[in-house]
């Protein structure tokens, strides 16, 4: 615990998303009106005491709004994350210890990381009714590869280990190999790929809404709140600066947390990133 | 020598053709039917019945595959279910301002990149180097569009020196044509100068512990020569797998940073297409991108396995 103390960029990373986490989940108390509610009379307002960041072109009120972002933007981080990372995770442990189902994984996944991130997320979503399940799943299936590539480079390089033999020769099965002996070796760097993850999901789910396929427009999220506020650029900038900066605000913390963590496990695993 | 360049190209083929079978299976694999969906919420079944026919989706979904990778081979995209006009005509109308976009962005962000990182790299620890890192992590967090509509506010609306959005053909003069990439160019760049210049740090860094960099010290070289003769020649083959990986995001960025500027490109075309369900557009501009990347990552695997005879797979 002391030495996490020792890593400034852990410190900062985490302060500061400490701090969006918990005016994002504390929206519904905190937050000064209701994030729907129009209120045509006061559109477009610039900030002011009555509204901090300003109101938007149906007179809601940013602040509100961009408190209640958060909670989507966390949302689909964390639950990308989560879900890049397990699916990646057996698809690569599976992929490098099976030497026959290793080449065509990997010809899939490199198949994948050929499509861009976003159109492949845009082709997805064209398809479906628009939800945050499916922005979730459009956002993943684009990061499951890396995590792949990664889990597969750490089981190639301790397949051959005389532990890993041993485990063989003892009688475990395929499962147990890769769960108890392949598995915790490869934690740490899945750890620091997670948070990387996370952060660049939050960042595409708001790129998704500004381009106005993403989560709902009816939810306000990060990306849909600039979205909206995009044809009244010119005339009122607070519509995007604000949930813009909060935006700008988590990426940063989740990265820089992201290179902390990894200083602090092993400073080698950034080579492999 | 041959040998391996023929291998090398072959071995793109299973990518685009999982790219191809990627693109393929998407219409077939969401839920419902692929032309409602198409067809979209107010289609007659007249509609849907016409959408099927044009796009065989009638037909067993082996066949359709197979029928539409020979197209596909033959330079056939297909054609827009919305306004009837061939796939690839469509993207050839569009690909000025992209490429434009792209080709700044690039040029932007690897001249200022490489230095910054080099930097960063011979100066470990010290504050250059935490000031450098610490302008790239904000940068690349930062989102584009955030960036972008600083620029505009800034350059455009307060000091009136460039356009605020748009797009002017090179034909209508270089002045103009660069007036407008400017922005978008400069937006786009930070971001990806970014994450450029983190891996040029990463890969000089260990490049740098090496011995033979130490004995090229020790024999009394300037830092100059040191960095570039010996350090940046070791390290250029990694920078440049990293340019070349880094242009799926950047085809990813340039579709954001068309909307941010309404520059009329393929990142549009593809929004358009999303919003008029005009799938066969869709698949054509996956289809393309993918293909340009790839392309891209051969020509400079090849590039550097010609140069560096130290490479052979």
């Amino acid at each position: 615990m002391r030495r996490i103390w020792r890593h400034p960029k852990i410190v900062l990373g985490g302060v500061l998303l400490s701090a969006l986490v918990l005016l994002s989940l504390a929206a519904p108390w905190i937050a000064p009106y209701d994030p729907i509610e129009l209120d045509v009379v006061h559109r477009l307002r610039p900030p002011s005491g009555a509204h901090w960041f300003g109101t938007d072109a149906y007179g809601r009120d940013i602040l509100s709004r961009t408190l209640y972002g958060g909670q989507i933007s966390l949302l689909i981080g964390l639950s990308v994350a989560a879900l890049a990372s397990v699916v990646g995770t057996t698809i690569g442990l599976v992929g490098g210890y099976v030497r026959w189902l290793d080449a065509t994984v990997m010809r899939v996944m490199d198949g994948l990381m050929a499509i861009p991130g976003i159109l492949l997320a845009v082709a997805m979503l064209s398809l479906t009714r628009a939800s945050v399940q499916t922005v979730i799943v459009a956002i993943t299936i684009p990061e499951i590869p890396r995590v792949v590539r990664l889990v597969r480079s750490v089981v190639l390089s301790i397949r051959e280990q005389v532990f890993i033999q041993g485990a063989i020769t003892s009688g475990s099965r395929l499962p147990r190999i890769l769960f108890r002996h392949v598995l915790p070796n490869a934690l740490a760097p899945i750890i620091v790929q997670a948070t990387y993850i996370c952060a660049s999901a939050v960042l595409i789910e708001a790129y998704l809404g500004f381009l106005g396929v993403g989560t709902p427009p009816e939810i306000p999220s990060w990306g849909n709140i600039i979205a909206d506020g995009r044809n009244f650029v010119q005339l009122a900038i607070w519509n995007v600066t604000f949930p813009g900066l909060f935006l700008g605000g988590m990426v940063l913390s989740i990265n820089v947390l992201g290179d902390g963590v990894r200083d602090l496990l092993d400073p080698r695993i950034a080579r492999r990133m | 020598m041959l040998g391996l360049v023929i291998r090398r190209i072959l071995a793109t083929i299973p990518v685009m053709l999982v790219v191809a079978l990627v693109v393929f299976l998407l219409l077939h694999l969401s839920p419902g039917d692929p032309a409602a969906i198409i067809a979209g919420e107010n289609a007659t079944s007249e509609d849907i019945e016409r959408i099927r026919a044009t796009l065989g989706l009638d037909r067993p979904l082996v066949l359709q595959f197979v029928l539409w990778i020979a197209d596909l081979l033959r330079g056939d995209l297909g054609v827009s279910v919305y306004n009837h006009v061939p796939v690839t005509t469509l993207i050839a109308q569009r690909v000025e301002p992209t490429l434009s976009l792209a080709v700044c962005t690039m040029i932007l962000a690897v001249s200022l990149a490489v230095p910054l990182g080099i930097v960063a790299a011979w100066k470990v620890g010290s504050w250059i180097d935490h000031a450098i890192m610490g302008l790239a992590v904000i940068s690349f967090s930062c989102p584009v569009f955030l960036i972008g509509y600083a620029l505009v506010f800034q350059f455009s609306r307060t000091w009136k020196w460039l356009p605020v959005q748009g797009f002017t053909p090179m034909s209508q003069g270089v002045g103009p044509y660069f007036a407008h990439l400017a922005l978008p160019a400069l937006a786009l760049g930070l971001v990806y100068m970014a994450l450029l210049a983190r891996m040029t740090r990463s890969t000089m860094l260990e490049v740098l512990a090496e011995d033979y960099i130490r004995t090229a010290r020790a024999k009394g070289l300037g830092a100059g020569a040191v960095l570039l003769r010996h350090a940046l020649k070791n390290a250029a083959v990694p920078i440049v797998t990293t340019i070349g990986l880094g242009v799926a995001l950047l085809i990813g960025g340039v579709v954001v940073t068309e909307s941010v500027f309404a520059i009329p490109g393929i990142g549009r075309l593809t929004i358009e297409a999303v919003t008029q369900r005009d799938y066969p557009v869709i698949q054509g501009v996956i289809l393309i991108a993918s293909m340009v990347y790839v392309l891209i990552n051969l020509a400079i695997d090849l590039t550097y396995s010609l140069l560096d005879p130290r490479i052979r797979y």
